[in-house]
């Protein structure tokens, strides 16, 4: 089982839904936990565990062979995103423009445009007793995240046996990356405030839930402020509410420190174990 | 002309809210720019009255003619995004994995593949309550090429301001530093950090602070929720200290950003108490600080 939690608003509590709920759950069975959030990765502050590994995440991009370059010019036609230049007697490749296509490797008459291995991010596992965490990370100055997610996807399909529950702390918005991370999960979270900005892009969310024909379900974190709009939202929608966080100040000054909100704060634990006991007659958790 | 970025790395700092209150302090001596194309939130604010409207293409995907298709899957064999599937007598792309590289289409020997431009989003001129213009758009479900409808929003903000004889651009920014904030940073004039005292923000505010300075950019800072965790907030302002970032403000943790974002207003029309006078003598710190750099 693969579970994602998601949000279009940004700092709705993705990662402290995440963290937490892979915590609680790795008290009774083997949890996997992936930071997708790879520009911004956050779950780490809130597990501590040994550090297992580290491993670097490479995008393959063109590099030119002068010497057996003829200058056809070829690689520039065929290259989509201006990301392969004909200057003058040179060729010039810009990293962040290309996509990996190969076209301009693979269809150069000279092969002159091998493809060679570009660093753009890396991947950490740690553990903590039953709790396996991988987080992502892309290198400051990449602009694309989707490769990093996809390899930190991988990784864990590769290590860990496919019974294992998955939990995705996917990034917010509602484009590439997000879906990156979103596509191939059985049911995703999608987790919101309940004001007017976190409504109006829960429902952009939402839309994209429906576009992958995924079964997701919703979470009100900071629930007592703003309205009771998300609620008949919900309903009308007939989407499931599986849970309310309570809004507590005592809540952001624990997660300022990196601290679990599950092992300090009962009213909160007792919001998780809701949505826990959702999951379960959601038959989402067994 | 002037063109003052906000972003905040980590989300829900209170980046929008931020924006939108200094949006109407600048009244309209400003053109506003809404760059969180994927949750543009700021309209929720500054009620526009969507005016002008025009779709955004960017972007190709291919289709493959079933008449023309020889079944030869030269076009799977050549796809590095798993986007071409083969049927049981037949060959199709799948959309949301086509990263429009053309490469299938290229190879195609029966020229059976063409590609199809996008499109991706909306965007829009409104008046806003303000009585200035705002560029302000909305990406399609799914789709990619954020980075593009930025920039098209940023340029067409520069096209209103010099049509209109604007001297500042104000732009909101996407969280991240992807290519939608790559895209917003372009051509900015001043970068003001939106962050909060959490080991998240300030994590995620260093890593987009090694961001702007790839871009050679100057900045400034406010913390937000200050007294969530005044030692953080502490270490935000050594940072900002040490790597000559300005530090604008310290916002106290308020619930009436909230109660003000649930009336649809700014905090500024709200509140006529501390957050104002904050957020007031802020705009006029950073107007001073665009000028002196």
């Amino acid at each position: 089982m693969k579970i994602a939690i998601a949000s279009g608003k940004g700092g709705t509590g993705k990662t402290t839904l995440a963290t937490n709920l892979a915590h609680l759950l790795s008290q009774k069975f083997p949890v996997v936990l992936a930071d997708l959030d790879v520009e911004e990765p956050n779950s780490g502050f809130f597990i501590k565990g040994e550090k297992i590994q580290e491993k670097k995440v490479f995008r393959m991009i063109p590099e030119w062979d002068q010497d057996k370059c003829v200058l056809c010019g070829n690689c520039q036609r065929v290259c989509k995103f201006n990301a392969v230049i004909k200057l003058g007697e040179e060729i010039l490749v810009f990293n962040q423009l290309c996509h990996g296509c190969y076209a301009c490797s693979e269809l150069c008459p000279q092969n002159a445009l091998p493809m060679t291995s570009y660093e753009v991010g890396k991947i950490t596992e740690f553990r903590q007793n039953d709790l396996h965490f991988l987080e992502g990370r892309l290198n400051v100055g990449e602009e694309q995240a989707v490769p990093v997610i996809k390899e930190t996807i991988n990784f864990a399909e590769k290590k860990f046996a496919p019974g294992i529950l998955r939990i995705f702390d996917a990034p917010p918005g509602t484009s590439c990356p997000v879906i990156e991370a979103t596509k191939d999960v059985d049911y995703i979270i999608l987790i919101t405030e309940p004001t007017p900005f976190g409504l109006y892009d829960l429902k952009l969310a939402v839309e994209v839930m429906r576009e992958l024909k995924k079964d997701f379900g919703i979470v009100i974190n900071r629930h007592g402020i703003g309205n009771n709009d998300v609620i008949r939202y919900c309903k009308d929608e007939r989407i499931p509410l599986i849970g309310k966080i309570p809004n507590m100040k005592t809540a952001a000054e624990t997660y300022a420190k990196g601290g679990l909100l599950s092992e300090t704060i009962p009213e909160i634990r007792n919001a998780l174990e809701k949505i826990i006991d959702n999951l379960r007659t959601l038959e989402v958790l067994s | 002309m002037k063109e003052i970025v906000i972003i905040s790395g980590k989300g829900g700092t209170g980046k929008t809210s931020i924006t939108a209150a200094f949006a109407m302090l600048a009244g309209n001596n400003a053109v506003i720019a809404d760059c969180d194309v994927d949750a543009a939130d700021m309209h929720l604010l500054l009620e526009p009255d969507f005016s002008h409207a025009e779709d955004f293409y960017s972007g190709f995907k291919a289709v493959i003619d079933q008449q023309k298709c020889t079944k030869c899957g030269k076009c799977k064999q050549v796809c590095r995004f798993d986007a071409v599937q083969k049927n049981d007598d037949s060959y199709t792309v799948t959309p949301m994995d086509c990263e429009g590289c053309a490469y299938c289409a290229e190879v195609c020997p029966a020229a059976a593949i063409q590609m199809v431009e996008q499109n991706v989003g909306k965007w829009y001129i409104s008046k806003i309550k303000s009585q200035t213009e705002m560029v302000h758009a909305k990406l399609g479900i799914g789709a990619d090429n954020s980075g593009k409808l930025v920039a098209k929003v940023k340029k067409e903000a520069k096209n209103v301001a010099l049509q209109t004889g604007k001297d500042l651009i104000l732009v909101d920014g996407s969280p991240g530093i992807g290519c939608p904030v790559v895209s917003s940073l372009s051509g900015a004039d001043y970068v003001i950090l939106v962050t909060e005292p959490t080991l998240s923000g300030f994590h995620d505010m260093k890593r987009v602070f090694e961001l702007i300075q790839n871009f050679h950019l100057s900045s400034g800072c406010i913390i937000n929720k200050y007294d969530v965790n005044v030692e953080i907030a502490e270490k935000i302002h050594d940072f900002c200290e040490t790597n000559s970032v300005d530090h604008i403000a310290n916002i106290p943790y308020d619930e009436t950003f909230t109660a003000a974002m649930t009336e649809g207003k700014t905090i500024i029309e709200f509140d006529d108490g501390n957050l104002t006078n904050i957020l007031k003598d802020s705009w006029k710190k950073i107007l001073l600080l665009t000028d002196s750099h």
